[in-house]
């Protein structure tokens, strides 16, 4: 099991702490470069091991750094305290995006990323709870996490803790059934401390999700499973933030966030190759370039 | 006919419903989840005083193991509970990826294991569950034999700190376990003493292990009966001891005989004491229709079948 980073988790703690207390605007700043290091770090890992889904990655760093910098209530320097907001990331395949998110807000030294998929690393290219801290279950197969993190849920209520879950899936992952009986189980039992993210960017391995096998009206599905649902700009962290506040009406909160596969390297962006596609020595300078304007 | 085959019987689901509700009158973290077999799982009672603590997640397996590994994840106990063949077949991913490889305390519960549901037809049984659970790392997989045993598990489960898959019988069986046997992962209990061959049985083959024991005893045979209990983690010692002081190892178990306890066992004996073998169980084929008991007449899973393979194994 990885350890934290004492002088980032001193840093996180601190952060946490005024964040949230900050004007929105200047919150969001905060968030956009989290988001950034997220971003350049993922193609410094990508680059490394040549293997990894740099599409998802991107569509999904705004999310995952506004809920670690701003909304999740975790502890780098005590990750398993029993009382923590849970975080399951269920589009596991976007590990590196989770990775560079937790190193980077102390979970473990941001040295470790250098060892991305290498031989015998704790940063597998799906990630495992047993080896880093802040991962809640292992994911990768598709249609996992979601019925974990009901669970995760369910067990919140049931010890009448206010704690909340939060589980982030891709918009072609929706396509596993699983994810269905999980959005049914949820709606049974009101779990209003549940937010349930689709990162929509609208792409699955091969194609569109549309030209696939097409999930629209999503918004309609979701209501119709009983869920409050919140569409929003999954880029922008200040309509990210209110999309996150907690349940409005006890119900659970499915919040749809439109992103774009690839976000932030204008080449790479809405483009269905770069869901895995790995960048060229000189893409890698120009995505670099691009990610610190 | 011994007198043995009269003894009284008993569906193991009493003694899982009853101690499960002791368990959590004792530990408030223990729940129960299941798929709409709250019935089946004989868990009606437990819903009455617990009404809270029984998670019915309808008929959705994927979902059932998933929202158990997340009730494990957020400090409870959770039993989840469901028909073997719907448990071990549907959710197969989620046994592994949710609970074994994430390393979460779920008890997993096949209830009406093997052959139980009978004449439902080979959708219903649960012959393949051994093999497929045993090729899961970091999973212990138990079968117990008798109620006194489905007790033990269900106890020493909410205990271990990994998850586990186990068998609750449904075909009524006699009690076979002694007083105060240890139930310990890695331990099989020995039941008689015997040094020609051993017999290793589990589940609803151990009391008809027993009974083939009594009639070759009848003929000079000494059968050595070890109940295995635990097909992961194996008593490696006991079956290395079997293989080094008696002639042979003939194993039984309501089961595919493609990867259960007889595998299990083969790969300990071939590679380190080989000693020519039996693996009795049903060899990749699906059962025609029948009672649970026509079944086991049927695949010669029975006292009888099990002393045919003792003598086949002692001919020269």
């Amino acid at each position: 099991m990885l350890t934290a980073d004492p002088g980032e988790v001193a840093l996180y703690r601190g952060r946490r702490g005024r964040t949230p207390g900050l004007p929105v605007g200047q919150q969001a700043q905060v968030l956009r470069e989290l988001a950034g290091e997220v971003r350049r770090s993922v193609v410094r890992m990508i680059d490394r091991a040549q293997m990894g889904h740099i599409g998802g990655d991107f569509s999904v760093a705004d999310i995952l750094a506004t809920l670690f910098g701003g909304v999740l209530n975790v502890d780098p320097g005590d990750p398993r305290n029993a009382t923590r907001d849970r975080f399951v990331l269920s589009k596991g395949h976007c590990a590196a995006s989770l990775y560079a998110t937790l190193a980077h807000c102390g979970f473990f030294p941001k040295s470790e990323l250098e060892t991305f998929m290498a031989p015998l690393s704790a940063l597998n290219g799906h990630p495992n709870r047993t080896k880093v801290p802040g991962v809640e279950t292992n994911t990768g197969p598709l249609g996992h996490g979601f019925p974990v993190a009901v669970g995760c849920a369910i067990a919140g209520k049931l010890s009448g803790q206010d704690w909340r879950t939060f589980v982030v899936l891709g918009d072609g992952e929706l396509q596993e059934g699983s994810n269905w009986e999980a959005a049914m189980t949820a709606s049974h039992h009101d779990l209003g401390n549940l937010t349930a993210i689709v990162d929509r960017n609208r792409f699955q391995q091969g194609a569109g999700t549309e030209e696939t096998k097409s999930l629209e009206p999503l918004a309609d599905k979701w209501t119709s499973f009983g869920w409050d649902v919140r569409e929003t700009d999954g880029h922008d962290h200040a309509q990210l933030l209110q999309a996150f506040r907690p349940s409005d009406t006890g119900r659970p909160v499915a919040v749809i966030a439109h992103t774009i596969k690839g976000k932030g390297v204008s080449f790479m962006e809405d483009r269905v190759e770069w869901h895995h596609k790995v960048p060229s020595r000189d893409q890698v300078h120009a995505a670099l370039e691009e990610l610190s304007r | 006919m011994t007198a043995e085959l009269v003894r009284e019987t008993f569906d193991c689901r009493q003694a899982f419903a009853e101690e499960l509700i002791a368990l959590a009158k004792e530990d408030e973290r223990v729940v129960a989840v299941c798929n709409d077999s709250v019935g089946s799982s004989n868990l009606v009672k437990f819903k009455e005083i617990f009404p809270e603590r029984l998670i019915n997640v309808g008929i959705a397996e994927q979902d059932l193991v998933g929202v158990g590994a997340g009730l494990a994840n957020g400090g409870f106990v959770p039993f989840v509970s469901a028909a073997g063949p719907f448990l071990t077949g549907r959710a197969t991913e989620q046994i592994k990826a949710d609970a074994a490889y994430s390393g979460v305390p779920v008890v997993l519960c096949g209830q009406s294991p093997g052959m139980a549901y009978g004449e439902l037809g080979p959708t219903h049984h649960s012959i393949e569950d051994l093999s497929w659970m045993r090729a899961i790392a970091d999973l212990a997989v138990v079968v117990p034999a008798d109620p006194a045993q489905t007790r033990q598990a269900v106890r020493w489960a909410a205990s271990y700190s990994k998850p586990v898959y186990m068998r609750i019988p449904r075909f009524k069986v006699p009690e076979v376990t002694p007083e105060n046997a240890p139930f310990e992962p890695g331990r099989a209990v020995q039941l008689t003493e015997g040094d020609d061959v051993t017999v290793m049985a589990v589940g609803t083959l151990v009391s008809r292990a027993v009974e083939a024991a009594e009639t070759l005893r009848g003929e000079g045979i000494g059968v050595r009966v070890l109940n295995m209990t635990f097909i992961e983690p194996m008593d490696v010692e006991a079956v290395l001891r079997a293989a080094r002081e008696t002639k042979g190892i003939v194993t039984a178990e309501e089961a595919t005989t493609t990867g259960g306890l007889g595998a299990a066992v083969a790969n300990v004996v071939v590679q380190n004491e080989p000693v020519p073998m039996r693996i009795l169980g049903i060899n990749r084929e699906f059962a025609p229709t029948g009672s649970a008991s026509f079944l086991l007449e049927h695949f010669g899973l029975t006292a009888d079948g099990i002393s045919r393979a003792v003598r086949e194994l002692l001919q020269p």
